[in-house]
């Protein structure tokens, strides 16, 4: 589940009237926000017959297709914005998926939750059970995300990917801790990036 | 008809006749000096003409798409799973349309009608038609309706690739195209099975150079032939072990006879064939499977696609079936592809099913739901 505040940060950042891409958009919630708000014009990317047929519903266009197979149909510099929105840790290669979505858009928006975050590192040093919370319910052998990062993390593959950061975005509970330590006070990030 | 299919279904309709005077000058050169069309329309036309939506038929198809023919009927159109009050295309909201194909056998002009020319049936006289053909009759007949834009172009196999010549023949007349289980053109390995098909009915002797008709007799031993080879290709392997495996037929069978059939499938596919041998016109059917080799939607554009595809202003529909292997997903993919680098609206769907290329003919709860949520958006 995304946070409210990140799905309104993402909105913030698509310009009025872009060619977005919306990488694994479910049913489409954030493509329609998107739509209505900023006109967009916009496509997604989804694997799943049910969500690709409410997305449908809601006047939405949508391409059914695993998003890893390298998004060989889309052409660089496609898109104004590609997104991937709260779905990077459920990837089975983020690295590969964050150097391609640089090239089929001018910018990528990325936001996942934060793994650094004060509450799994407690939760794992005092029970050493991988940490569940109401966001991220799932066991360890059964839970989709099966690659989690931290804000550290994910800033430096940027940086061995050649992927510049233009702007990062945090949420957390009390937002000012979230934003001086990000990296243990934000429970998601959200940034844009673009191929340097 | 029962009273619950009577219920969800269009009830009895009654085929249309349209006659056109003017000459259609054909793709090959050649001129139909005139034509007669056979039709169906459900639901009823709104004064400002913009509810209409044409049905493209595929290889075996015709004009009778949906409802029935009679109180007694017990066979639907072909599609009336789909089409319909309350139907992916509702029949409430949308006037529809279908029409039997010319070079068709089923009351439009084709091979058996008679000509004017000769006093006889066209038979092996009757000229090649192409899908762009068929597309400019269909233009014909929606301005004798009263029809100056379709709502959609809706059609699967063959009936798809006239769907997509639609878009770009005539891209202000289609708002949306729905192409199902179709292709750009076919593959090597399709116009080889369409080639063995043609064989078949060639080399039965009542084939009598496609004059069978004046020879008062009919290749049904090629065509039932023809149907077995073609008929094989809509079903996909898993669907077939599912349904036959390697079971027996029913009763006693003479171990030294070896034209008898022993499997299900075999008896299944003779009956098959030995019954579309009986309905279907081999002119017909060997002028179809021409149109469905010589159809290229790139070759115009050097290959390229994308660029075949430029001049289209619709909103696409593309959907293929995971185990279709006459007119695969990669197919589909490609067009779809190609409308994606065109820059232009479209959605694109592979749907979960064993049934091979005959899944767009079938009911399945996931594609009836998707169909219908997309149609939503086709302003009626």
């Amino acid at each position: 589940m995304m946070l409210r505040s990140d799905v309104e940060t993402i909105a913030g950042w698509v310009g009025n009237g872009s060619k977005v891409l919306d990488l694994g958009c479910g049913s489409g919630d954030l493509l329609a926000k998107l739509f209505l708000e900023k006109g967009i014009d916009g496509v997604g990317v989804d694997i799943d017959t049910k969500n690709l047929t409410t997305a449908l519903t809601k006047g939405l266009r949508v391409i059914q297709q695993d998003m890893e197979d390298g998004l060989l149909n889309f052409e660089n510099t496609q898109f104004d914005v590609v997104i991937i929105a709260d779905s990077l840790q459920v990837l089975k290669r983020p690295h590969a998926m964050l150097t391609r979505v640089v090239q089929i858009g001018h910018e990528a928006i990325v936001s996942f939750p934060n793994f650094g975050h004060w509450r799994s590192r407690l939760s794992l040093l005092l029970s050493g059970r991988m940490p569940k919370t109401k966001a991220l319910p799932y066991s360890w052998f059964d839970t989709p995300n099966i690659h989690f990062c931290t804000v550290a993390d994910f800033e430096s593959l940027c940086r061995q990917l050649d992927i510049e950061i233009i702007e990062r975005k945090v949420s957390g509970d009390r937002t000012y801790l979230a934003k001086i330590w990000p990296n243990i006070f934000a429970k998601s990030a959200s940034y844009r990036i673009r191929h340097r | 008809m029962t009273a619950a299919s009577r219920a969800s279904s269009l009830g009895v309709i009654k085929p249309e006749h349209a006659h056109f005077s003017d000459a259609l000058y054909l793709e090959s050169g050649e001129v139909l000096d005139e034509f007669e069309l056979v039709y169906e329309t459900y639901g009823a036309l709104q004064p400002d003409g913009n509810n209409a939506v044409l049905i493209c038929h595929a290889l075996s198809g015709n004009h009778h798409a949906a409802g029935f023919h009679s109180e007694a009927d017990t066979k639907p159109g072909w599609w009336d799973t789909v089409i319909g009050p309350g139907k992916p295309i509702d029949t409430n909201r949308f006037f529809v349309v279908c029409p039997n194909n010319i070079g068709g056998c089923n009351g439009s002009t084709g091979p058996a009608s008679i000509s004017k020319t000769t006093g006889k049936p066209w038979g092996s006289l009757f000229p090649q038609v192409t899908v762009g053909d068929w597309v400019e009759s269909q233009k014909r007949l929606a301005q004798h309706l009263g029809i100056n834009q379709w709502a959609a172009v809706v059609g699967g196999s063959l009936g798809g690739m006239q769907a997509l010549q639609w878009s770009i023949t005539y891209p202000d007349w289609v708002t949306h195209c729905v192409v199902i289980a179709a292709a750009p053109g076919l593959t090597a390995q399709n116009i080889a099975f369409n080639e063995i098909a043609r064989q078949a009915i060639f080399s039965d002797p009542d084939w009598c150079g496609g004059d069978y008709i004046d020879a008062n007799t009919a290749p049904e031993k090629g065509m039932a032939l023809a149907r077995m080879v073609g008929h094989l290709t809509y079903m996909s392997a898993d669907n077939m072990s599912d349904r036959f495996g390697r079971e027996l037929r029913q009763g006693s069978f003479d171990p030294d006879d070896n034209e008898q059939p022993i499997f299900q499938v075999e008896s299944y596919l003779r009956y098959q064939g030995s019954q579309f041998a009986t309905r279907f016109d081999a002119n017909t059917y060997v002028l179809m499977t021409r149109a469905l080799d010589r159809f290229d939607l790139a070759a115009a554009s050097d290959g390229d696609l994308a660029k075949a595809l430029e001049p289209a202003s619709a909103e696409f529909l593309i959907l293929s079936f995971s185990s279709d292997w006459r007119f695969s997903p990669a197919r589909s993919r490609e067009i779809t592809t190609a409308l994606l680098a065109a820059g232009k609206r479209v959605t694109y769907s592979n749907l979960e099913s064993d049934a091979g290329h005959d899944a767009f003919l079938l009911e399945d709860a996931d594609y009836i739901a998707l169909l219908h949520a997309w149609m939503k958006r086709v302003a009626a």
